[in-house]
C-alpha cells in the first residue's frame, strides 16, 4: 500500500465553547475512495473545513504528504493540492463554461488571456470526465449536474492530489450519479485521493474503499467491510429505526382538496390535472428537469397557469401570487433552502415566525411571549437542534435548517403543504423524522404534495405517485406495492403501458 | 442553434441602445437641417468626452457589482486642483501626474474601507462624493480660469479629419482609455475577476480569485477615471470650478445602464457604455437644435429611457433564467 497523502490527528474544534470536533483521527491514502459518514452535526463538514483552512484547529495535527500543513483558506488548499467540491455549486453563472474551469489561472501570451488554449483546456479538461458540451455557454444555462461536473473539471486542473467531494450528488438524478461514480472511479484509477461525502448509503457502499464514521464530533471508526445496517447504527449510536412499514394502506383522503385541470404553463409544464386529497399524500416522482418543481410552483402561485384552473373546496380560485395561495391555506417549502427559504441571518425564532406574521399582517404583531411559546413548541416537536430559538439559521446543520423551514409553514396550520425536496442533502436519522413528520401530519387531515429525487422515498410517504417525465404528467399511480422499478418503467415508457 | 440564441439574447440590451441610438438619430436627420452633418456626430464625441471616460471606470464598477458615487466630486476636485495649480506656475506634466494621482489615490482609499470593512459601496462612495465636493471649496469657492499653453494647446487644437470634419485631443484620450478598458475586461485576470465577482462574489472567493484586491484595484481604476475625466473636462472649459459636474455620478452611471450592463453586476460590455454616452449625447443634440425645448427636457427623456431599459434588462434575465 502506497504511503498516506493525508493524516490528521487528534482534531479538535470548539465554537463558542461548543465542541464541534474532539480528538477525530483521519487518513487518506492515494487511489482510495474514502468516505465520511455521520449524521448532521457530526462534525463532517466542520473536518472538511479545518482541512481546507477555512477554520483553524485548537488541537492536533495535519499531515499532508509527510509534511504538516496548516492552509490559510481554501485558495491556498487548492495551490497545495487539496481540491474541494461543495454541494452547492460555487462557481459563477454569469461566465461561460470554460472561464469557470479556468479563472484565475487561464493559458495566457504575451501577458493576455488566450482565448483559444483557454476552451480548448476546458474542453480537454471535460473530457477527462467524459463529458462534452459548448465551453462558450454561460454557465447559468447548464443543469445542476453539469455545473457540478464542471466544478470537479475546474478542481482536477490544480494539480490536486486530494480531491474532496462534499455531496457532491445530492442534486442529481440516478443517471447523473452514475456517471459521476464513474467519474470517481476513473479518477481513482488514476492515483487520486478522493474523500467523499454522501448521505446516499449506496452510493458510498458501491464506490468508497473505507469509511470513516463521525457521531457527534466524536470518531466512531474506521472501517473497510461493513453492511448498510451496520453502518447506520454507527452513525445513529442505536439500531436502524424501522423506516419499512411507514405508511400501511393506501389512504385515499377524506374528500378532495384541491383540484387542478387542464392546469399548465408554456415552456414549463404541459396542462395536467391532479387531485389533492385531504389527509394523504400525492408524491411527484420523475427525473431531474421533468418539470415536478414547476407542477409545484404553478399549485403555489409562484408561477402563473397560463392555462387551466384550480378549485380548491369546488370554488374555482385563481392563484394570482403566493400571498393569494398562503390566504388559502397552502404552504411551500422550496427545495433550495438556502436561496429561496430560510433567512440565514436571521435567528431561528425569527425564521419560524416569519410566515405566520406575514399571514396575520405586520399590523398585529405577535407578541414576543407567544412567538416564545410557538418556537419551544416546534422545536420540541421537530427536535431542532441545537434547540436554541436564538441561534443563528445559518449556522444550523442542513436537517435542522429544513426542520426550522417546515416549522415556519406548520405553524400556519396549512391545508396544504408542498415540500420539495424536503430531505435533499440530509441525513438517515433526519430523513426519517421528516417522513415520520409527513405520515402524522396527514393522520391529522392535511394534504400534502412530497417531491424527492429519490424514488424509494416517495414511495416510502405517498398514497399517490404522479409521475412527470419531460414536462408531461405521464401516469397518476395509486401506490400500493409499487416499486421503484415500476416508477422507473413508467418514466421510461412515457406511461404508455 | 441553442448557443446562439443564449448568445443574441445576451446582446440583446446592447442591441436595444443600437436600435434606439439609429433611430433617435434618424429621427433627428429628418427633423433638422444638418443633424446628420458628420461635425455634428463628431461634436457629440467632444462634449462627452470626459463623460466617456468616467462612464468606463464606472462600468468597471458596476460590472463587479458595485457603484462609485463619488466620481462627479472626483471630476470637480481635479478641475480645480488642476487650475489651482497651474495658477502657481506649476508645469503641467507635473500637474496631470499629481491629479491623476489624487483621483486613483481616493479611489483606492474608498475601495479599501469597501473592502477591509465589508461596507456598502453606495455608502462608503456616498461620503467620498461629500469629501471630493467639500475638498472643492476648500481650494475655491469660484471658478479659475486656466492660462497654462500646454492646456490652451490642448483645448484648442483640432484633430483634423478626411471631410474637413475635426475632434479634440479629449476625444482620442477618451478612445484609448476605451480601447484599453476592453482590452483589460477582456484579455486579463483582473477583467475576468471583475465579472467573476459582479458573477458572485462568494463563489469568486471560494474559487480562489483575489477578490479583496481586485475590488480596490476597481475603484482605484474608477478614482483614476474620474481625474482623467477631470482632466478633459479642465481641458474642455479651461477652468476648475466647485459646481462643475454636479449630478455627473448619476449621468454615468444612467450611460452605463442604457448601455445595456446589468446593475447587479456580472454583465455586459464597456462598448455598449459607449453606446449609452452616445445616446445620451444624441438626446442633448436633439434638445439643442429644436431651440424651443428647455434642457430639462434631457433629463426627462433620459429618465424616461433608464426606466424602458431596466425593465428591458429584467425582461431578458427573466426569460433566460
Amino acid at each position: 500500500m502506497p504511503a498516506e497523502i493525508l493524516r490528521m490527528t487528534g482534531i479538535r474544534k470548539e465554537f463558542a465553547g461548543v465542541v464541534a470536533l474532539d480528538d477525530v483521527d483521519f487518513r487518506l491514502f492515494p487511489g482510495e475512495v474514502h468516505a465520511l459518514m455521520g449524521e448532521n452535526g457530526a462534525g463532517k463538514s466542520t473536518l472538511i473545513k479545518v482541512l481546507t483552512g477555512v477554520h483553524g484547529v485548537d488541537a492536533g495535527t495535519v499531515l499532508f504528504a509527510g509534511e504538516p500543513v496548516s492552509f490559510a483558506g481554501p485558495a491556498a488548499a487548492q495551490r497545495g493540492g487539496v481540491s474541494t467540491v461543495y454541494q452547492e455549486v460555487n462557481l459563477c453563472p454569469n461566465l461561460s463554461v470554460a472561464e469557470n474551469i479556468l479563472l484565475g489561472r487561464e493559458p495566457r501570451r504575451f501577458g493576455r488571456i488566450h482565448w483559444s488554449a483557454l476552451r480548448r483546456r476546458a474542453v480537454e479538461l471535460l473530457a477527462r470526465l467524459e463529458v462534452s458540451l459548448d465551453v462558450s455557454a454561460p454557465l447559468g444555462q447548464q443543469s445542476i449536474a453539469v455545473q457540478q461536473l464542471v466544478a470537479i473539471a475546474r478542481a482536477l486542473d490544480v494539480d490536486a492530489r486530494v480531491l474532496v467531494l462534499d455531496e457532491p450528488t445530492s442534486s442529481l438524478d440516478p443517471g447523473e450519479v452514475e456517471r459521476l461514480l464513474g467519474v470517481m472511479r476513473s479518477l481513482r484509477a488514476q492515483g487520486m485521493a478522493i474523500l467523499f461525502v454522501s448521505h446516499f448509503i449506496d452510493q458510498v457502499l458501491a464506490i468508497a474503499d473505507r469509511m470513516t464514521v463521525l457521531r457527534n464530533g466524536k470518531l466512531v471508526g474506521e472501517y473497510t467491510d461493513i453492511t448498510a445496517r451496520e453502518l447506520v447504527a454507527k452513525m445513529i449510536g442505536k439500531d436502524l429505526p424501522v423506516l419499512e412499514g411507514l405508511r400501511g394502506e393506501v389512504r385515499h383522503g377524506e374528500g378532495t382538496l384541491m383540484q387542478a385541470s387542464d392546469l399548465g404553463r408554456k415552456g414549463s409544464v404541459a396542462p395536467f390535472s391532479l387531485e389533492i386529497s385531504r389527509g394523504s399524500v400525492l408524491g411527484l416522482a420523475g427525473l431531474l428537469g421533468s418539470g415536478r418543481t414547476e407542477l409545484a410552483r404553478l399549485l403555489f402561485g409562484a408561477d402563473h397557469a397560463d392555462s387551466g384552473e384550480v378549485r380548491i373546496d369546488d370554488t374555482p380560485v385563481a392563484l394570482r401570487s403566493p400571498r393569494v395561495a398562503v390566504s388559502k391555506g397552502i404552504a411551500f417549502c422550496s427545495e433550495n433552502r438556502k436561496t429561496e427559504g430560510l433567512i440565514q441571518d436571521l435567528t431561528v425564532r425569527e425564521n419560524i415566525i416569519l410566515a405566520m406574521q406575514a399571514a396575520r399582517g405586520w399590523t398585529r404583531p405577535l407578541s414576543r411571549r407567544r412567538q416564545d411559546e410557538i418556537v419551544a413548541r416546534s422545536i420540541e416537536l421537530l427536535d431542532i437542534r441545537p434547540a436554541d430559538p436564538e441561534a443563528r439559521a445559518g449556522d444550523l446543520s442542513g436537517g435542522n435548517q429544513q426542520k426550522v423551514l417546515l416549522a415556519r409553514w406548520l405553524i400556519t396550520e396549512p391545508k396544504l403543504l408542498i415540500l420539495d425536496e424536503p430531505t435533499r442533502g440530509i441525513d438517515v436519522g433526519a430523513k426519517a423524522e421528516i417522513q415520520r413528520l409527513v405520515a402524522e401530519l396527514t393522520a391529522d387531515g392535511m394534504a400534502v404534495v412530497f417531491i424527492s429525487a429519490e424514488l424509494e422515498e416517495v414511495l416510502r410517504v405517498s398514497d399517490k405517485v404522479a409521475v412527470l417525465r419531460d414536462r408531461h404528467v405521464v401516469a397518476q399511480l395509486a401506490n400500493d406495492s409499487l416499486t421503484p422499478d415500476d416508477i422507473m418503467a413508467t418514466i421510461a415508457d412515457g406511461g404508455e403501458r | 442553434m441553442t448557443t446562439l440564441t443564449v448568445s443574441r439574447k445576451r446582446y440583446l440590451p446592447i442591441l436595444a441602445t443600437l436600435v434606439m441610438l439609429v433611430g433617435a438619430f434618424g429621427f433627428g436627420s429628418a427633423r433638422y437641417d444638418g443633424f446628420a452633418d458628420s461635425q455634428v456626430v463628431l461634436n457629440l464625441l467632444i462634449d462627452n468626452a470626459f463623460l466617456l471616460v468616467v462612464a468606463a471606470g464606472m462600468t468597471f464598477v458596476i460590472l463587479s457589482g458595485g457603484i462609485d458615487l463619488s466620481v462627479g466630486s472626483v471630476v470637480a476636485l481635479s478641475t480645480l486642483v488642476s487650475a489651482k495649480l497651474l495658477g502657481h506656475g506649476w508645469p503641467a506634466p507635473v500637474v496631470i501626474l499629481v491629479v491623476l494621482v489624487i483621483g486613483a489615490s481616493l479611489g483606492l482609499g474608498m475601495g479599501a474601507v469597501i473592502h477591509f470593512f465589508e461596507l456598502q459601496p453606495f455608502v462608503v462612495t456616498l461620503a467620498g462624493m461629500f469629501l471630493a465636493r467639500g475638498l472643492c471649496y476648500t481650494i475655491s469657492v469660484e471658478s479659475i480660469s486656466i492660462t497654462n499653453p500646454f492646456f490652451t494647446y490642448v483645448a484648442q487644437t483640432p484633430i483634423s479629419l478626411p471631410g474637413g470634419t475635426h475632434v479634440s485631443i479629449g476625444v482620442v484620450i477618451a478612445l484609448v482609455v476605451v480601447a484599453v478598458g476592453v482590452y483589460v475586461l477582456h484579455y486579463t485576470r483582473f477583467g475576468r475577476t471583475v465579472y467573476a465577482v459582479g458573477g458572485s462574489e462568494q463563489s469568486a472567493m471560494l474559487m480562489g480569485l483575489p477578490v479583496g484586491r481586485t475590488k480596490i484595484q476597481i475603484y482605484a481604476v474608477s478614482g483614476f477615471c474620474s481625474a482623467l475625466g477631470g482632466l478633459l473636462l479642465a481641458f474642455y472649459t479651461l477652468s476648475g470650478n466647485p459646481l462643475h459636474a454636479i449630478g455627473m455620478e448619476l449621468d454615468a452611471i444612467a450611460a452605463v445602464v442604457i448601455g445595456g450592463t446589468v446593475l447587479t453586476g456580472g454583465s455586459g460590455y464597456l462598448l455598449g457604455t459607449v453606446l449609452g454616452v452616445t445616446v445620451l449625447g444624441v438626446i442633448q443634440t436633439l434638445i439643442t437644435f429644436d431651440g424651443t425645448l428647455s434642457s430639462w427636457w434631457t433629463r426627462i427623456v433620459i429618465g424616461a429611457l433608464l426606466f424602458l431599459f431596466i425593465v428591458l434588462q429584467r425582461l431578458v434575465t427573466r426569460r433566460t433564467r
